[in-house]
């Protein structure tokens, strides 16, 4: 299967097709794009309204209704931090304090930012990060600094 | 010499602390020291201290070792484990640590114990026992099963299962649907994800046993996109169990086809509520539907829905396989079975608990979590999510049940229980209790909308020591306002943290320094 990694009329035609017969195709259909580029871009906009004859209005106010769901995309790498009650109890605030000052200590805030979420549904393990969909739990100051080299490391 | 077999999680908190590592050393562990094995990967136990656990078989049972870190596992080989069970990281007898001994698993039953993904296992431990049964049954008798089984539904509502899909059997429509609400969005709850990724084949034959019940040929499972592990496993179950023909057209022979589908949600807390729920399944924004009319007469595009949560579809299976009688006998007054507690946040021993309802919160904290994982005294819990009550230490006692809970000022929810030391600064939960509602109100309704955000405010000045007494006097208006004014629980219930703080927890609020007065 074709990997798309930008928005083209290939990939245009390829959404039309599986997304048009489909009941309440919407979410999936920006899943789709989402996961593909990492934002929702004017031109596919466009496209899902003719595909699904829907208003700009609608398609507009569905991407603003949910935090997944993007306009624009800066680059940055996203860190989630889990910031609800449990992960609070085992001290996720520190941690935040910790991430954001070292990601300003390093200069690195201009690759990672922290993107505060409300539980990973790790609440026995707490605090608890998500990056890449990769979930890590027991995350302290020192195993967020280990981690985060990993992350840094290029892959083999 | 036959292989030795070593059980290693694939659960998303267990890989969440190294599992796969774990178990790639393991085996090339085994490669060096010539030992053949063979690595199953289960489900979780639910003793999430002890993750990443390591199990191996033995004649007497299997032998738990946790929580097993990759520095660990050259011990591991050095000691023998799988012959001698004397490494400091042994726990003895899996099901003889008392933290699962004392457990009574109806729901959970096969989770931990078995491939999630393995059919033959699933059909070992009883897996499709229910649906055979039910299609041998009238529809009607099977919604009448659930019904006498006292099952009520799990997300938190608790409303009687059977009497829902009643409503629905009995509604005149061409096309009805099964709609599985997987947003386990609560903070302290995560008994749905561990049964989806340690147990999807009951989910599945859950929902199928509904969809035979009411008359649907459809199922859809709306899960959060914050499990994205989950969102794997269930994907490959459906299609293990389409081309085992456990789904699609006339069901092992029988006249009864269903389909089943996963949506993904897109991170809307909002979206756990039944009918935003269906809007956001039918391509919106999640916005609360007014109530009537009820989903189960109008629900996903306007048709008869069974909306039930994961746990209530997982229990399904077991109560057509053994029966009514047999899961009815189980729990207290009008909270009978089973209910899967999840004991989180600051505490020892964390984890999934399946137990009778009538449990007191004192043996849920002290027995089984053994206090807190810091070693501070437990100030407070929270119970059922971020709208549920922070309770102190005079209602520990409380036995857990729906009603029992409520007459308590509390409520059950979907039985998560977060655990907060002495360090906790009540106030700044109060406050967060609004924040939370700020971030994730739907919007529809102004108590909810505007309340949140005038809550959030006068806890600001309530925490600078700002007119504390006038201050808190206002909130409790506010809470009064959103309790009797809101659309669904979002609003109505974001005063019950906020208050049960304020009552349990005076000096929190009352000790800011008052700067005007």
């Amino acid at each position: 299967m074709t990997r798309f990694t930008e928005w083209s009329d290939l990939f245009a035609e390829h959404l039309h097709q599986k997304f048009k017969d489909k009941k309440g195709a919407l979410l999936p259909f920006l899943h789709d794009i989402q996961d593909a580029l990492g934002h929702i871009p004017p031109a596919a906009i466009d496209h899902i309204c003719d595909s699904l004859n829907l208003s700009k209005a609608e398609v507009d106010g569905v991407i603003s209704f949910y935090h997944d769901f993007k306009k624009e995309h800066d680059g940055r790498f996203s860190i989630k931090v889990c910031r609800a009650e449990a992960c609070q109890s085992s001290g996720s605030e520190e941690l935040v304090s910790h991430i954001q000052k070292r990601l300003t200590q390093d200069g690195t805030d201009t690759e990672f930012h922290i993107e505060a979420v409300y539980c990973l549904g790790n609440c026995a393990l707490s605090p608890s990060v998500m990056m890449k969909e990769k979930l890590y739990g027991r995350v302290t100051p020192k195993r967020f600094d280990h981690l985060l080299t990993l992350e840094r490391t290029p892959h083999a | 010499m036959t292989s030795v077999k070593i059980f290693i999680p694939q659960d998303a908190a267990a890989l969440s602390v190294g599992a796969d590592e774990v178990a790639a050393l393991v085996q090339t562990q085994a490669e060096t020291h010539n030992l053949p094995i063979e690595i199953i990967r289960n489900g979780s136990r639910g003793m999430l201290w002890l993750e990443p656990l390591v199990e191996v078989e033995t004649p007497n049972g299997r032998i738990a070792y946790g929580p097993v870190g990759c520095e660990d596992v050259p011990s591991l080989f050095e000691e023998k484990f799988w012959e001698k069970h004397d490494h400091p990281l042994c726990h003895g007898l899996t099901e003889e640590i008392p933290f699962f001994k004392k457990q009574e698993r109806l729901t959970f039953a096969r989770c931990g114990l078995t491939d999630p993904l393995s059919l033959t296992d699933y059909r070992a431990y009883d897996g499709f026992n229910g649906l055979e049964n039910a299609l041998k049954m009238s529809p009607a008798d099977v919604c009448q099963t659930v019904r006498d089984s006292g099952l009520r539904g799990r997300g938190g509502a608790g409303f009687p299962t059977g009497i829902k899909w009643q409503t629905v059997l009995g509604a005149e429509s061409d096309v009805k649907y099964i709609c599985c609400n997987a947003d386990e969005g609560d903070s302290g709850t995560f008994a749905d994800r561990m049964i989806m990724e340690g147990d999807p084949f009951s989910l599945i034959e859950g929902m199928a046993i509904a969809g035979y019940a009411v008359g649907a040929q459809e199922g859809y499972i709306y899960l959060r996109s914050e499990y994205p592990h989950a969102h794997r496993m269930l994907e490959k179950a459906i299609q293990i169990a389409y081309d085992n023909n456990w789904l699609g057209d006339n069901i092992q022979g029988a006249d009864f086809s269903f389909s089943l589908e996963v949506r993904k949600g897109a991170g809307a807390y909002i979206c756990g509520e039944e009918t935003s729920m269906l809007e956001s399944m039918e391509g919106k924004r999640g916005l609360v539907r007014a109530k009537p009319p009820i989903p189960a007469l109008s629900g996903f595009f306007g048709k008869p829905t069974v909306i039930n949560n994961v746990l209530s579809l997982t229990t399904v299976p077991i109560i057509l396989a053994k029966g009514a009688a047999y899961y009815e006998s189980f729990g207290i007054g009008r909270s009978r079975g089973t209910q899967p507690f999840q004991l989180s946040g600051n505490v020892k021993q964390g984890g999934l608990i399946e137990k009778a309802f009538g449990l007191t919160l004192r043996e849920l904290i002290y027995d089984y979590g053994q206090g807190t994982r810091s070693g501070r005294d437990v100030r407070t819990v929270q119970v059922g999510g971020p709208l549920g009550a922070y309770l102190g230490d005079n209602q520990f006692d409380l036995a857990l049940g729906y009603e029992e809970m409520s007459e308590g000022g509390a409520l059950l929810g979907h039985g998560g229980v977060v655990i907060f030391d002495d360090s906790v600064d009540m106030a700044q939960q109060a406050r967060f209790a609004f924040e939370f509602c700020t971030i994730e109100s739907c919007g529809k309704c102004t108590p909810c909308r505007i309340g949140a955000q005038r809550g959030l405010e006068t806890m600001d000045r309530v925490i600078a020591g700002d007119n504390v007494a006038t201050n808190l006097d206002l909130l409790e208006d506010l809470c009064e306002l959103m309790k009797d004014g809101s659309l669904c629980a979002m609003g109505g219930l974001t005063p019950l943290p906020v208050e049960s703080a304020i009552q349990n927890f005076p000096n929190d609020f009352y000790s800011k320094t008052d700067c005007r007065s």
